[in-house]
């Protein structure tokens, strides 16, 4: 059975430090936003599978982010944890067009949230 | 009696070194002229790939400065060009009309890059990689043209490269042999290389013949012998050198492939010589660096008139001058039939190691991924060295001998500056020096590529024996350098580098974005060398401190406002209260350091919070100063001798904002019974009869450490002072995130001492504290006025979901 995705405007382009992160509250969900210096914007769950850090104020360098709480390093592309810590965070689809930044979550996700692992 | 006039041709390294060899052998003995093209004094031609590269600067490649010719009565024409030679006369006519005499005429014209003859080979934007102009070219190009191609992927191909990824362009090495340095390597060590500069971000391409170069007037892309096509808007010729012969043969020289010569360097005419990549001795033409200071040596030697012994050749060896790339080659690295081999490959590692003999005698080696044996090898194949004492020394369960102990004085260490065993040795014995980095600024050795790095420590360790402290060498700032927390200070205030980013483009970072310890690293080691110029880069700090305020484990934060001297009045508290109120505070607690801590602020509530308590920040999650705790002093209490209060909010006031290398905690107490804990923090000041002691060094945290008296003084004036010396001291020295504790352990006390004590250091330090003081702004301030800043980092998005 096909997943039904919602399709949401979540910021435009010029709200978006590069290499910073930007919270966003979906219904139950916390997402992390990240604009990277090369331009692509990406979207996570903005909690780490470790203790539950706000990844959204981790520093960025190329396409990961550096937990704040304890500097788990997480892969922005893919939300797998880096060695030698293992775990992963759920990734959101993320599309541009012109300006809006827009990001696809899941009928059931948008309402009841995810669960922290599945990823 | 006149001097003999030596006239040498050619104003480049080979030529030059001979000359300084002949002022070494016969001082006083001739009256020298140097004719070069180039504009500029001798400069070292093989860095040029490690200013292309960012490492270094033109200025210090240079190897004679324009001063050293003067001083040495060397007359220089340069940017002249020889015309002429008259061997029967004994004249060279110039480009300007000048026709100068000579006993002794020395050709070191050198070499050009050799230019592929393919079609459309004359467009702009395809050139070789030679000389200072050329590099300057490169570094204007790399501003608009973004998709470079390298033809040739040797040496100098591979370091202009990588020079050019530096440079932020999209760069592809073609070659047309199946693996890369295939003139130095075995096709193991070349493919491991291949992987290695793919990692780095440089595209490679084998096997891939060049047919055309296409595009209207600028060059615009390459057409390949297979068909295929790709774009380019700068494309570099590397493919090899081109003996610049043409004045020799036009002077009735001998010439082959070089300007041919005998084993005394000498050529066809009488007292005509040549040297360097000009010249074919034995049938070779050599374009490294090590046969010519060997030629120099001798050809000086016959000039002067001394018994020397022919140049009988040289054994080449090649280093790699690619950042985090360790290649080495020596002597004959291709298999034979009558030659054995003996290798070694460490997939886990990354290290790959090749080692041929011929009738057991050591002939050749190659090192991929670990080159520290590189020295060893080159000295057993020149001294032919038994393949048996090779293996020995591996199989050996005793420590391995330093490499360095085997070797002569005249042994080279540092190949790219020509410096010797012998000249280190004595310079660390007459100049007391005992670092890599201070032989470094003495000699030169290391200075360029540094690979002999690790000689030069083996050699401090040689000289000095057990006075060598090794573990007070470099230790890198992260796993994305190979620079020490110096090495990079230094260079971002000698290259005014202004952002991390160009910091790392710079000095060769092994990461695109660096990690989490180096960013805000970098970022405060810039800062502080340049308080004015340099922006504070908030992707580059830690939450707490790019959001002014401390993350707590839910995600929420918690606010400290300053409390100076940890005094308050109603109004403040009633401001707190109101606050605590109105945004649902869930815990009011009483801090160590005497004010009020805030928890469970959200994060987009911050700048409203701020803005209502209308306080200071109290940087209570800073790497800066924290807090001034104090106790109640001479106004109440009953043994208090001196207004401790009043020290404690002056000392707060003028220190605060400032970035250090880790938090600073400071306390005063009115008398010795310490009732602000003034033992165990960074800055402790004690109260005592007729004056006040100055403590610095304590912790009261992890690893506690009682603070030691630093100094005694009289007035209020002097405490401000010290502690002011000692405080920018300690932002300047420090590693970031070292402690005072620590760091005062690790300079020692004494020296900190004397250097805050000294009336001029202290006023220059504090003279450029104040400048690092001016230039800081209230934080709070800041973002309630800057609705950027509150849109950027404080603002929640929540977009709403449709149903």
């Amino acid at each position: 059975m096909a997943i039904t995705k919602q399709r949401i405007k979540v910021a435009e382009l010029s709200d978006l430090p590069v290499k910073m992160g930007k919270t966003v509250v979906i219904g139950e969900n916390e997402l992390a936003l990240f604009r990277l210096s090369d331009g692509s914007v990406k979207a996570i769950e903005n909690r780490c599978p470790h203790k539950a850090g706000v990844l959204a104020e981790g520093m960025v360098s190329g396409d990961h982010v550096f937990c704040p709480m304890h500097d788990w390093k997480i892969s922005l592309k893919d939300g797998l944890v880096q060695e030698p810590d293992v775990g992963c965070v759920k990734t959101f689809e993320v599309e541009v067009e012109g300006e809006l930044v827009y990001v696809l979550v899941g009928e059931e996700e948008a309402e009841r949230g995810v669960t922290n692992g599945v990823c | 009696m006149t001097k003999q006039k030596v006239v040498l041709i050619g104003n480049g390294m080979a030529g030059v070194r001979c000359i300084e060899e002949i002022i070494k052998t016969s001082p006083d003995q001739f009256d020298i002229t140097i004719i070069g093209s180039e504009p500029h004094p001798n400069y070292n031609r093989i860095l040029l790939s490690k200013v292309l590269q960012g490492d270094t600067s033109i200025s210090d490649i240079t190897l004679n400065e324009l001063d050293w010719y003067a001083e040495n009565n060397i007359t220089l024409h340069k940017g002249e060009t020889a015309t002429k030679v008259d061997t029967k006369k004994q004249t060279v006519t110039t480009d300007k009309q000048q026709t100068i005499p000579y006993d002794h005429l020395i050709f070191a014209t050198g070499s050009m890059p050799f230019m592929l003859p393919l079609p459309g080979a004359d467009k702009d934007g395809v050139m070789g990689f030679r000389d200072i102009k050329d590099c300057d070219t490169l570094i204007h190009y790399a501003k608009t043209k973004k998709k470079a191609v390298v033809i040739g992927g040797g040496i100098l191909g591979l370091e202009a490269a990588r020079g050019l990824l530096n440079l932020d362009m999209d760069v592809t090495v073609v070659h047309n042999e199946p693996y890369l340095m295939n003139r130095q390597l075995d096709p193991e060590a070349g493919k491991l290389l291949k992987k290695k500069l793919e990692e780095q971000g440089m595209k490679i391409m084998v096997h891939t013949l060049t047919q055309e170069l296409t595009g209207k007037k600028h060059v615009s892309g390459l057409k390949f012998v297979d068909g295929s096509f790709l774009e380019a808007d700068l494309v570099i010729m590397a493919v090899g050198i081109k003996p610049q012969v043409q004045l020799a043969r036009d002077s009735g020289l001998s010439v082959n492939n070089g300007i041919v010569v005998d084993d005394y360097m000498r050529a066809s005419a009488p007292n005509v010589y040549a040297l360097g990549e000009c010249t074919e001795h034995r049938k070779t033409v050599y374009g490294l660096v090590a046969p010519l200071y060997d030629q120099g040596k001798v050809l000086a030697k016959t000039v002067c008139g001394v018994d020397t012994k022919p140049y009988e050749g040289s054994v080449l060896s090649t280093n790699l001058k690619v950042s985090g790339v360790s290649v080495f080659s020596t002597g004959t690295i291709v298999e034979s039939d009558t030659s054995k081999s003996l290798m070694a490959f460490d997939d886990w590692k990354g290290t790959y190691k090749k080692v041929l003999s011929e009738n057991g005698r050591v002939t050749g080696a190659v090192l991929f991924g670990d080159t520290s044996e590189s020295t060893l090898l080159t000295s057993m194949i020149n001294k032919k060295a038994n393949i048996e004492d090779y293996l020995a020394m591996q199989q050996s369960d005793a420590p391995a001998v330093s490499v360095t102990a085997s070797m002569s004085a005249e042994d080279i260490i540092c190949g790219c500056n020509g410096v010797t065993k012998g000249t280190i040795c004595s310079a660390i014995k007459e100049q007391g020096l005992a670092s890599v980095e201070e032989v470094k600024a003495c000699t030169s050795a290391s200075r360029s590529c540094g690979g002999c790095a690790n000689l030069v420590a083996d050699l401090l360790q040689e000289t000095l024996g057990d006075s060598f402290d090794a573990s007070n060498q470099v230790k890198p700032l992260c796993s994305c350098t190979t620079m020490s927390r110096d090495e990079i200070v230094d260079a971002i205030r000698e290259q005014e580098l202004t952002t991390t980013r160009s910091v790392m483009n710079v000095l060769d970072w092994k990461t695109e974005e660096g990690c989490s310890k180096c960013r805000p690293a970098l970022n405060y080691y810039i800062n502080m060398a340049h308080p004015t110029n340099s922006q504070d880069e908030k992707e580059s700090k830690y939450v707490n401190e790019r959001l002014h305020a401390n993350i707590q484990k839910d995600g929420t934060f918690s606010v400290v406002p300053r409390m100076y001297g940890g005094v308050t009045n109603a109004d403040q508290l009633r401001k707190i209260a109101d606050v605590a109120d109105k945004y649902e505070v869930k815990l009011l607690k009483v801090t160590g350091g005497q004010r009020i801590d805030m928890f469970g602020l959200k994060k987009d509530d911050l700048p409203s919070v701020w803005e209502d308590l209308d306080m200071p920040s109290g940087y209570a999650y800073g790497k800066t100063l924290r807090t001034v705790k104090t106790c109640v002093g001479a106004d109440f209490c009953r043994f208090g001798t001196q207004d401790s209060i009043g020290l404690g909010v002056e000392l707060e006031k003028r220190f605060e904002r400032v970035s250090t290398p880790h938090k600073v905690k400071m306390a005063v107490s009115a008398c010795p019974r310490n009732c602000a804990e003034s033992g165990i923090k960074d800055v402790g000041i004690v109260g005592v009869d007729g004056g006040w002691e100055i403590y610095v060094g304590g912790n009261g945290g992890t690893h506690l450490r009682a603070a030691d008296l630093l100094v005694k003084v009289k007035s209020e004036q002097e405490v401000l002072q010290i502690t002011g010396a000692y405080f920018q001291y300690y932002r300047e020295t420090a590693e970031y995130l070292e402690r005072t504790a620590p760091w005062v352990e690790r300079l020692g006390l004494d020296h900190i001492r004397d250097v805050v004590t000294d009336p001029e250091q202290s006023v220059a330090l504090i003279a450029r504290l104040d400048v690092a003081l001016a230039a800081t702004v209230e934080p709070w301030k800041q973002v309630i006025s800057d609705a950027q800043i509150r849109k950027e980092l404080y603002e929640v998005a929540a977009p709403a979901l449709t149903k």
